[in-house]
């Protein structure tokens, strides 16, 4: 028996060996150049680069020296977690085989199969990995551009301006009003909107318990929201309302010139305002001519190969592939996917099945920690969820508790799991 | 060997080397179709959808039976959604295929949908207009999980480290390849009896933890053995 499946698993990787031939150049090894540096382009550089062993020639280009996660910067905000723990560099990937070049790319070259760098490199590539996260649509947010996120941030990219919306928050005056608004779907992380909301109103009911906080919501439905708003009223009475578009929450204006948020119809004068725009694949995919009209990168489900260029794979947030949320942990398991199939493409390496999963931790107060988690399948249109768990409303403390601190395990293993 | 031996064993190898693929609830569009015939005097589906002689179905997937407040359900569908009962692929599939054998009292006047295939046509177009798991994690699922459990013949299986390596990337994205312990236990250099051991609980939902408990649901005993056998080498 053990044969029998040994010889057909072994005769099944020969068949898509004979479809596909491993790639065999006479100069050199065959060549992956990785865009984007985070949860999923990371990983894939990291995952190539150990487990060819040294067969493959793979190069990561990444504008930033230090990468900051976006995960977990809500708790940053919080005052539950250090900056500098969100911050993560290199030198563990490039000692692991990967050349690391901290440039932008500016264009791809799909017919030369190569990238352009903003230094002026030109990089060829056998295989290209697009992992550039999000970038933001222009008026999706009326009176907003990104040219105001310095006087109104969206701090969704990690970064200076999540430094910069702690600050608004820590310096708020007595009394005053925070206000967000919140993005359509889909967007990166869903329930990061009001982990943040919940991470603002702890810093506020220690240090400015009469503040208020208003959040303009273009959704009816959002991840968790049965716990975040048993958790909001537990935790922080009166403080949070949440404007759906039952209450005009999808009829939007900000004033950054004069701080005024108009909802409705209704203006309020506010001192902090964090705007998250509506989202869409980070510009080098369109660039690279691989997004749909959707403003994201459609790819097959049991690779994450591009369905507009089988030399191209598209992972984590960029990426259209079905039911996974855009977050750092679907973009890790995406990666894994991705960096077998090349392997198994240039390599000849054995190729097993696609697996994916996520989970999404919160945190709602002190040691008050929840989650949502899913697995996926491949189904021959998309990635399809085929089992999810969350947390349940009315949870005990010590449970509550025992999430938090998985959590802090969580964030530990991934981001070891994706710099070293 | 004889031929039926051959022929289970011949299946049981093509079993387990299917390429994992969740199972399509349906063909939407024929679902579309058969709503038209067979529902919509009574129900109004997508948007702008209101109350007829039966509930709006937007959003109908992972909601509480008898769950509309501006709705008046019979008695029976009230009672059971106060007990408990959910919408989810399998109590949907089980209602649509016949109503009163999941709800006694159901005033829904409909006979019931016996053919599988249309069945999953009709509830793939319903799960169209519920919350998307892409932006509601926990919403309903969209597919059915492929099975992938295999017959206890070939359970004896020693596990193939290399397999094991493959798979271990979906454990280190939480436990740490090199034994550290923090918040989240290692599990490098177990003995594999214990690991499979510990394994199966979590796949029979003995133990308790609900990120382990899906974890571990999707992998069949080869894989398990195979993790067990990766793990083990690792100190």
């Amino acid at each position: 028996m053990t044969l029998n499946r040994r010889i057909f698993i072994g005769s099944g990787v020969a068949a898509t060996a004979l479809l596909s031939a491993p790639m065999v150049r006479a100069q050199g090894k065959p060549r992956v150049v990785v865009i984007g540096g985070g949860a999923g382009g990371g990983t894939a550089a990291r995952y190539l680069a150990k487990d060819s062993k040294g067969d493959l020639d793979v190069t990561l280009i990444e504008a930033n020296k230090t990468y900051t996660t976006c995960f977990f910067s809500n708790l940053y905000l919080g005052g539950f977690y250090d900056w500098e723990k969100l911050q993560h560099g290199y030198d563990t990937i490039a000692a692991g085989g990967v050349t690391v070049i901290n440039d932008t790319a500016t264009a791809v070259d799909r017919a030369a199969k190569t990238v352009t760098l903003a230094g002026g490199q030109v990089i060829p590539y056998d295989r290209l990995v697009l992992a550039p996260g999000i970038d933001f649509k222009e008026g999706s947010v009326p009176g907003w551009t990104l040219a105001d996120a310095e006087v109104m941030p969206h701090a969704y990219k990690a970064g200076p301006q999540t430094q910069l919306l702690k600050r608004m928050v820590d310096s708020m005056p007595q009394g005053g009003v925070f206000a967000m608004v919140a993005p359509p779907n889909p967007y990166r992380c869903p329930p990061g909107p009001y982990e943040r909301i919940s991470m603002v109103a702890h810093v506020l009911k220690t240090t400015n318990p009469t503040a208020k906080i208003l959040i303009a919501d273009p959704k009816e439905n959002f991840s968790k929201k049965a716990l975040f708003e048993e958790g909001w009223a537990r935790h922080y009475d009166g403080m949070v309302d949440w404007i759906g578009p039952d209450r005009g929450g999808d009829v939007v204006e900000v004033r950054p010139g004069s701080m005024e948020i108009v909802i409705d119809g209704e203006v309020t004068k506010v001192d902090v305002c964090n705007v998250i725009p509506g989202q869409m694949a980070g510009k080098i995919a369109a660039l690279a001519g691989v997004t749909a009209d959707s403003g994201w990168a459609p790819v097959h489900p049991d690779s994450m190969r591009s369905k507009l260029d089988d030399n191209i794979y598209v992972l984590g947030d960029s990426s259209a592939q079905g039911d996974m949320p855009k977050s750092g942990f679907s973009a890790n398991s995406q990666a894994k996917v991705a960096a077998l199939a090349i392997r198994g493409e240039l390599l000849g390496a054995r190729v097993f099945p696609a697996k994916y999963a996520n989970t999404c931790w919160s945190l709602i107060a002190p040691e008050d920690g929840v989650k949502v988690g899913a697995a996926y399948e491949p189904t021959p249109e998309k990635i399809a969820s085929v089992q999810s768990f969350i947390s349940q409303t009315g949870e005990d403390a010590a449970l509550r508790k025992a999430t938090y601190e998985e959590s802090l395990g969580w964030y530990a293993g991934i981001t070891a799991d994706i710099f070293g | 060997m004889t031929p039926r031996a051959l022929v289970l064993a011949l299946g049981l190898a093509v079993a387990g080397a299917l390429p994992s693929a969740a199972d399509p609830l349906g063909d939407a569009l024929r679902g579309a179709e058969l709503f038209e015939r067979q529902c919509k005097a009574c129900h109004q589906i997508g948007p702008g959808a209101i109350n007829r002689v039966g509930p709006r179905l937007n959003g109908i997937f992972g909601r509480r039976a008898g769950a509309l407040a501006d709705f008046t359900y019979s008695k029976s569908m009230a009672r059971m959604g106060a007990d408990g009962l959910t919408w989810t692929l399998e109590t949907m599939d089980a209602y649509v295929k016949n109503p009163k054998a999941l709800v006694s009292g159901t005033r829904m006047n409909y006979r019931g949908l016996k053919d599988d295939a249309a069945r999953g046509a009709l509830i793939a177009y319903l799960r169209e207009f519920s919350d998307r798991p892409q932006n509601i994690p926990e919403a309903v699922p969209t597919a059915r999980r492929s099975d992938r459990d295999l017959d206890p013949a070939i359970l004896a299986l020693k596990g193939d480290p290399e397999y094991g390596e493959y798979l271990s990337s979906e454990c280190t994205t939480c436990h740490q390849a090199d034994g550290s312990d923090q918040g989240i236990p290692s599990i490098t250099g177990w003995p594999e009896e214990d690991f499979v051991v510990a394994m199966h609980a979590y796949k029979q939902k003995l133990r308790p933890h609900p990120v382990m408990q899906m974890m571990a649901s999707r992998f069949n005993n080869d894989e398990i053995a195979a993790l067990a056998a990766w793990f083990a080498k690792l100190d």
